[in-house]
């Protein structure tokens, strides 16, 4: 087998050094009944080339070459070509948790980096090294209110990804957290009268998303101010972090749970992505997940090293912030990257793309006489009711090869026959009007 | 570091000194020897119920947490933010300076409290199983 | 100072400062398309993202690889950190995961534009039952520890099913962290059960302790310490009579692919580590990917959606009225499914089980070669992993900390250090089968040497390393006063 890297000869040698003659004998002490007397059922080792036309049959099933307008927590957008370059160096991509930081300092300054760019971004303090996602992550801003606030109620907005929501239900399930969830009105925004209802003195956190599920923007300020007044915390969930190049940050949150896969994680059907909590400096202990900080040597030279390490599993045990170890160190770094060639103007450059993208196609619905619901402000995704049921498109989509959007009405089915488009920056105007002729 | 004769000690490391009603709480010399560089102390408020023999607080180094266990039951009627802004006056003084809270005695004590020559014999057979 | 042995060499390795220290206005590293739709503005814009780099391209490259040069990985040598099974992550399973339509699907396409990667899906999810022996399958959690809350709540829904949720969950004090963070998680409180001597479960603990008020023993097997719990069968069986359950830690399947079976030997319910085991990439810390496996009686709680087989196609099935629910949005990460199949197709049944093999003969080497210099705290046979304990040398106050770190100016990573808490001063050594003998001689070689500065010249020792970029940082002021980001500097003062 090509991987391993001796031969039959070397592994004889091997033995007799160790004062064996079989292999079978290190594995003897293994009581007969657990011991596997077959071949694994499995084909043999095959050839690289057969592997990949293995693959690459499995690609061709999997709708190549279509333009999706499918959004919904996973986003299209333009990976620059170095990102794989640079992430494929051994040096980092078979690198391991940088436990020893004299020979971890790359990873370690760049999860500094990563850590400070994540702070500038949402106007927090404190970001952490990663999380396993957007919805895990909301799941740890909700426990890590309840450990800052000493309460258990969570509030929670309908219009978060009902993924997102399904997740911190199956979490939460055998612990005491009681959640109420928060409709929504008819400009697809909280409702805040309800909103202010169900907040009380056992509130620990009110979480809220923005741009919401249905695309449109929620007020950071407004949330924050009905969670302090009851001495809750906000957590602003964030689907899209390149929505963050151009809308107003969630300075006035306690904590920001967000998904990163839009900044250069590809949506590779559906992982691995990544996800970060970043919060106030006085929560820090709290904080789940790797943290970086910088340090000194005896010499006086700056280096990075994982810190605040009591915080996690494998010291604190049961009494951990989190059980989480590993995380999602690549996914973090190729954000890094993205964000560093894109930068302070790239950013803000390419938010502006989406939205102008996503706005000329909601006017172009609207124009063709289908129904585009929720008016309010809205950044990339918006609902729209289509002039036609959904399956009388359906040949016509599958030839002009597009994915028209996700349709709402398992989730919401209060909305009927309706789909959520996400036009991101890599739809060109001609597929967005070929979209709203097929529709 | 001798132990002084007024203090009695847990098992756990913890020692007390009592004045009246009230108790003065803190972790001894072996204790933080055994924790190494203290980086942090989390205390509860002014006001908690303790009861002996429970935790009631943590000490951190860079790999390690240990718990802190209350040797007598009662309610913390201050704690030592000194201490808490220097968490490294553990290492250098652990039976003045770096005291944890103090307590208004109200329950029992715990029963396994020992006297400074106990305890410095008890901390002899530790270092030995080592 | 001159370099102890050949594989350890110095060179010139650039400096390179903070992106916000290279940064500079003006500077642009992209270029968008042309917007073919008109221009909006959005009314309550951000200000500008303070402080936020502007780099070129080229800087950026440069400053990604620069950073790279001080790390150390798989494709740089022998990486023997114990119980992460640093194998070699073939370059296939990179180019078959960004094939278009696998790299780029959008997990909620429409299922019947989605049967690629179902497929492959389906595809590993039997492969995976074949090698743990066990009934059902989820692809779902996103690592290690997600796989084992997710087994425990699996475990925790089962047991509720039948009126009797239990209040606690059994782990050997042997155990990695992860088990009772999660546990705790789950809802349960953790009984710590004392090992034997040698690391192995103590079956009169056990047999006090495995009372109808525990739902779960979490066992990891073989253990930590690397050695197979020859009492399986009558530990299950306890653990069964007494009407709970056996979790498997599958972290060390290293030592039993093809060999062993938990299916076979009583466990419930386990999970798998893609990132160990089947060599999807470590990345420096993630991501991983963390499959539960279950036996019959667990598959109706299973997490949603289960992938199923109807009439030859692959399809999601949502209908799972006594489903947990979900532990993570989407499917889980396919970008290490992709990567898993791809390795356990080029492997094959035959590549499989001599992997495994190679993997148990190195650590057996390993231990032969050392044992005469290193205590060995327990005289149990090893499978993958090889722990020994620091006590010869700590007599000369050189610690197994200390002795990690004077690999490094050896040219190694350093193995894993103080793990399991178990052995005092432990050193834990796995060199997984993608070791070759001369890299491990030179290996063996460089801690024989140590061991040898550890009696003559411990300073050496204890002031390791000495070669590298930066040497022992001082963890205590960074954990006491935690610098977290960069901040601009506000004068010519050193930033605080």
């Amino acid at each position: 087998m090509r991987y391993l890297p001796t031969s039959d000869p070397i592994r004889q040698r091997m033995l007799a050094d160790v004062g064996l003659t079989s292999i079978d004998e290190l594995f003897s002490h293994i009581p007969e009944y657990c011991r596997l007397q077959r071949p694994l059922n499995i084909p043999k080792g095959q050839a690289e080339a057969d592997i990949i036309r293995f693959f690459r049959a499995a690609a061709a099933e999997n709708a190549p070459g279509f333009t999706s307008f499918v959004g919904a927590g996973a986003y299209h957008h333009f990976r620059p070509t170095h990102l794989d370059t640079l992430i494929s160096r051994g040096e980092w991509f078979t690198a391991y948790t940088p436990y020893q930081p004299e020979i971890s300092q790359g990873t370690l300054q760049s999860i500094f980096e990563f850590q400070t760019m994540i702070c500038q971004l949402t106007g927090q303090e404190v970001a952490n090294a990663g999380m396993y996602d957007g919805s895990t992550a909301l799941h740890e801003a909700c426990m890590m209110a309840a450990r800052v606030t000493g309460r258990s109620g969570m509030v929670v907005a309908r219009s978060i990804h009902p993924q997102y929501r399904e997740v911190l239900r199956t979490l939460t399930r055998y612990r005491d957290f009681p959640t109420a969830e928060i409709g929504f009105g008819a400009d697809g925004r909280i409702d805040v009268d309800a909103l202010r209802a169900a907040v009380n003195a056992s509130t620990a956190a009110v979480a809220v998303q923005s741009p919401n599920f249905f695309g449109n923007l929620e007020d950071w300020e407004q949330a924050a101010e009905i969670a302090h007044s009851a001495g809750a915390l906000l957590i602003a969930v964030i689907t899209d972090p390149v929505s963050l190049g151009l809308l107003p940050p969630p300075e006035a949150a306690d904590i920001v749970a967000m998904e990163l896969q839009g900044f250069g994680i590809p949506v590779g059907f559906g992982g691995p992505y990544a996800g970060i909590i970043a919060s106030r400096e006085k929560f820090v202990r709290s904080l789940p997940g790797r943290l970086v900080g910088e340090a000194r040597d005896s010499q006086g030279r700056r280096g990075f090293v994982l810190t605040l390490s009591t915080r996690e599993q494998h010291i604190r045990r049961e009494k951990a912030t989190s059980n989480i170890c590993t995380n999602q160190a690549l996914c973090a770094l190729m954000a890094s990257i993205f964000m560093a060639t894109y930068g302070k103007q790239g950013l803000r450059e390419l938010a502006e793309h989406n939205l102008a993208k996503a706005a000329y196609a909601a006017s172009a619905f609207a124009a063709s006489g289908a129904e585009v619901l929720f008016p309010s402000p809205r950044f990339h995704e918006f609902v729209v009711r289509p002039k036609r049921p959904l399956a009388a498109s359906k040949s016509a989509l599958r030839k002009a090869k597009l994915i028209a959007g996700l349709p709402l009405q398992g989730y919401y089915p209060e909305l009927g026959e309706s789909v959520l488009v996400c036009v991101t920056e890599t739809i060109s105007r001609e597929d967005i009007d070929r979209l709203v002729a097929a529709l | 570091m001798s132990y002084p004769a007024n203090f009695r000690f847990t098992p756990e490391h913890e020692w007390v000194a009592t004045d009246g009603a009230q108790a003065k709480v803190g972790i001894t010399d072996y204790a933080q020897k055994q924790l190494g560089d203290i980086v942090f102390v989390e205390l509860p408020a002014v006001g908690t119920e303790l009861v002996a023999g429970q935790a009631f607080g943590t000490v951190e180094s860079v790999k390690a947490v240990s718990e802190i266990f209350a040797p007598v039951s009662g309610t913390v009627s201050a704690i030592n933010s000194t201490l808490v802004q220097s968490p490294e006056l553990l290492n250098s003084d652990p039976h003045g300076a770096a005291w944890m809270v103090e307590v208004k005695v109200t329950g029992k004590a715990n029963d396994k409290l020992m006297d400074a020559a106990a305890y410095e014999k008890f901390v002899a057979e530790e270092e030995a199983n080592h | 100072m001159t370099s102890p042995t050949p594989r350890a060499s110095r060179h010139i390795v650039q400096n390179e400062d903070l992106l916000f220290e290279v940064s500079s206005p003006g500077k642009r590293g992209y270029q968008l398309p042309a917007l073919d739709v008109p221009a909006v503005t959005l009314a309550g814009a951000r200000r500008e993202i303070p402080d936020f780099p502007e780099v070129s391209e080229l800087e950026v490259i440069r400053h990604f690889t620069r950073l790279s040069t001080w790390n150390y990985g798989v494709d740089t040598g022998i990486y023997p950190l114990g119980s992460c099974t640093m194998k070699y992550n073939a370059r296939v399973n990179e180019a078959v995961t960004r094939l278009e339509g696998l790299g780029d699907g959008h997990p909620l396409q429409p299922e019947e534009l989605s049967q690629g990667a179902l497929r492959i899906m389906q595809l590993l999810s039997e492969y995976l039952l074949e090698i743990t022996g066990m009934d059902a399958i989820t692809l779902q959690p996103a690592a290690g520890a997600q796989g084992e809350l997710t087994g425990i709540l699996l475990v925790r829904a089962a047991l509720t099913a039948r009126g009797d949720a239990r209040k606690k969950v059994l782990i050997p004090d042997s155990a990695h962290g992860t088990n009772p963070a999660t546990a705790a998680i789950a809802g349960y409180t953790v009984e710590n059960l004392k090992s034997n001597p040698d690391g192995t479960v103590d079956m009169a603990s056990l047999d006090r302790q495995m009372t109808r008020d525990v739902a779960a023993l979490m066992l990891t097997n073989p253990n930590t310490l690397g050695i197979f719990e020859e009492d399986i069968h009558r530990i299950a069986d306890l653990v069964h009579e007494r009407g709970g359950m056996l979790y498997m830690d599958g972290a060390n399947m290293n030592a039993l692919v093809g060999r062993s079976r938990p299916g076979d030997f009583g466990v419930d319910v386990m999970h798998l580590n893609l990132h160990k085991t089947f060599s999807t990439p470590h990345g420096g810390g993630g991501p991983g990917s963390g499959p539960v496996a279950v036996k019959k009686s667990l598959e109706p709680y299973l997490p949603i959606p289960v992938l199923r087989v109807k009439r030859g196609k692959p399809v999601l099935d949502y209908r799972r009225p006594k489903s947990i629910g979900r532990v993570r949005a989407f499917y889980g990460n396919f970008g290490m499914f992709t990567r898993a199949l791809a390795y356990i197709m080029a492997n094959g049944s035959d590549g499989l089980k001599q992997t495994t093999e190679d993997a148990v003969l190195n650590a057996n080497y390993i231990r032969r070669k050392l044992q005469d210099v290193f205590a060995l705290p327990y005289p149990t046979p090893s499978m993958h992993e090889v722990v020994f304990s620091d006590s010869i040398q700590a007599a000369q106050g050189v610690h197994t900390g200390d002795i990690a770190k004077r690999l490094i100016d050896y040219g190694f990573h350093p193995y894993t250090v103080s793990f399991p808490l178990v052995v005092r001063g432990a050193m834990m050594i796995e060199p997984t089968e993608s070791a070759n003998q001369a890299e491990m001689d030179e290996f063996i070689a460089a801690l024989r040497a140590i061991a040898e500065e550890s009696k003559n010249t411990p300073e050496l020792v204890t002031g390791a390393p000495h070669t590298t970029k930066i040497s022992r940082l001082d963890e205590v002021a960074a954990a006491r006063n935690p610098i977290l980001r960069w901040r601009p500097n506000k004068s010519d003062a050193a930033q605080s």
